[in-house]
């Protein structure tokens, strides 16, 4: 069975610089599962969502490398029709509630709009659906949510209402872009049950950005580890604890707090291995532009 | 789920009060001078020139704010002055806020060669002295209301394409813009759905403050005598005539400028209190 999303060799760079912001990554995900991007501030993780859902910052752009979504090039497509198919196929759970709705907008027309602009719903079934969703979220009145601005809402709720106008119409992939980084702890795991559960439900394919390990093996089966916008290994995520088979990867776990043993002093990811890992990425730089 | 965030109310500050109040009256006086005013603005008495205020010795209680040195009513002039001020303020300062911000937000949030024309235009533009810009168009385009109206929206459009630009730019960065993209909507019902409305409040600040400037510009151009007629009742033309009689009849040139100051602080104020208050987002 082939896999319901796959990029292979994607490449982005900065206009007018040599320089790559994402370095070869190739990964695939079936449907139903549940990848996790792992790397630290700056490692390009959040860059792989924006480029396959098509809102890469205007300075950065693709220069090689295919994403297929359900077998099709998104490459290949026109620009009006690629953004057609990801908005039919696709959907994002931004990182902060808090700037992701629109200030001046209700809530209701925020989850409905795509179901009644793109996929042509009537009014009233977009309506009955959003009252779903939100329940489905465990939003308790959500009569009341869907007639309030965002600034009534507290995150915890608007990130609740942002991964209901997510799963709104159906998508077969969802990127959830560092989710519960804006929230407070105890948010963070209700919200976390929250997006399993509903990807579960609809058995979406997921890619699950985070730079936090204790969520990937709450959340993911499987998890690629990004230095410098290129992955340095893919493994499944019970393998993965067991052993890291990447040096870089073995000292990020090392660098994890551990819940069984709180007073364990912290590892910072020793200077060794991320200069190992740093020439790594440049010898691939090398052989990339040789190859080219 | 209850958050207690959801009843508050803000008040309205004493600042839109005040300001909301003297516009209002204003836009009242202005709308209804033909009925409202004593006197026919135009109506001289020779025999009744330069008669003070109310208040003072050898006032007639016919003319309350007293009249000047062709005998005309000083307060029927302010009335009738209004309705040119108000028509001008209202006219000129929409249209100047629609070219403007249809612009700067098109530079905006379509970026790229859109954005690189208007900016550089606003560029040039703006490198041009405005009130002698200003001075040259009336020049080509002849004296008059809609001549005074045209210059203003062709020379203050920069000011709301600017800031608007800006504006645009800011949302366009927004987590919830991307979400839009990613939803599949077309670009159009982007920026009028999901950026214009958060631009508006910044846009109604500016309009007001550009009501106020397009006040002051046309008391400019009558002041200097390149508005309307030069008798008809402006409150620029008022107060250059109010000048070259200062020393006897001060009356003349210190109504208008009081009023005219007046509702251009008014116009200001108003739109800062307008933004406070309409701000979506609390602060």
């Amino acid at each position: 069975m082939s896999a319901f999303l796959t990029v292979k060799n994607l490449s982005a760079a900065l206009h007018g610089f040599d320089q790559r912001v994402l370095r070869s990554v190739s990964f695939s995900i079936d449907t139903g599962e549940v990848l996790g991007l792992v790397g630290e501030s700056g490692a390009g993780k959040s860059m792989i969502g924006k480029a396959i859902l098509g809102i890469l910052p205007s300075a950065i752009s693709i220069i090689e490398g295919e994403i297929l979504i359900d077998g099709q090039d998104l490459q290949k497509m026109k620009p009006a029709d690629r953004r057609r198919f990801i908005g039919a196929t696709a959907a994002l759970i931004p990182q902060d509630p808090l700037t992701a709705l629109n200030p001046s907008r209700r809530i209701e027309p925020q989850i409905t709009s795509r179901l009644v602009d793109i996929l042509g719903w009537s009014k009233a079934d977009a309506r009955v659906r959003a009252m779903e969703l939100l329940n489905e979220v465990h939003i308790d009145n959500p009569e009341r949510v869907m007639g309030s601005y965002p600034h009534e809402l507290s995150g915890g709720m608007r990130q609740r209402v942002l991964i209901a106008s997510a799963f709104a119409a159906n998508p077969k992939l969802v990127i959830a872009d560092e989710p519960t980084t804006a929230l407070d702890v105890t948010v963070q795991k209700q919200i976390l049950r929250l997006i399993r559960e509903l990807q579960e439900r609809h058995s979406t394919a997921m890619v699950f950005v985070t730079h936090d390990l204790g969520v990937v093996s709450k959340v993911c089966q499987r998890l690629s580890v990004l230095y410098g916008g290129k992955i340095v290994e893919n493994s499944s995520v019970p393998d993965f604890f067991k052993g890291p088979k990447h040096a870089y990867s073995r000292a990020l776990l090392a660098a994890t707090p551990k819940y069984t043993d709180p007073d364990a002093s912290l590892l910072p990811v020793d200077e060794s291995v991320i200069e190992a890992v740093a020439a790594e990425v440049l010898a691939a730089d090398k052989e990339w532009r040789h190859g080219r | 789920m209850l958050d207690g965030r959801g009843s508050i109310k803000r008040r309205l500050g004493a600042r839109l009060w005040l300001s909301g109040t003297w516009l209002g009256v204003m836009a009242l006086l202005a709308l209804f001078a033909p009925m409202i005013s004593p006197h026919d603005p135009l109506a001289q008495d020779l025999f009744a020139g330069r008669l003070p205020p109310f208040w003072m010795n050898g006032s007639d209680p016919a003319y309350l704010l007293g009249t000047d040195s062709l005998g005309r009513d000083v307060l029927s002039r302010l009335i009738h002055g209004a309705r040119i001020a108000f028509s001008v303020a209202l006219v000129a300062g929409l249209a100047t806020a629609i070219v403007g911000s249809m612009l700067g937000l098109l530079a905006g949030y379509m970026r790229g060669w859109v954005d690189v024309l208007i900016s550089r235009l606003v560029d040039i533009w703006m490198a041009f002295p405005p009130v002698l810009f200003a001075i040259l168009l009336i020049a080509v385009l002849g004296t008059g209301l809609t001549s005074i109206i045209i210059a203003i929206v062709v020379i203050d459009w920069t000011r709301f394409c600017r800031v608007v630009r800006a504006e645009a730019m800011n949302q366009s960065a927004m987590d919830y813009v991307s979400s839009a993209i990613v939803a599949g909507r077309p670009r159009r019902d982007i920026l009028w759905r999901e950026i214009l409305p958060n631009v508006l409040p910044t846009i109604v600040a500016l309009l007001t403050l550009e009501m106020g400037i397009a006040v002051i510009v046309e008391a400019i151009l009558s002041f200097v005598n390149l508005s309307i007629s030069t008798d008809a009742p402006t409150w620029g033309g008022m107060i250059a005539e109010g000048r070259t009689s200062i020393y006897q009849a001060w009356w003349v040139l210190a109504f208008p400028l009081a009023v005219l100051f007046l509702t251009v602080l008014s116009f200001s104020q108003f739109g800062e209190g307008l933004k406070d208050r309409f701000d979506p987002v609390l602060r």
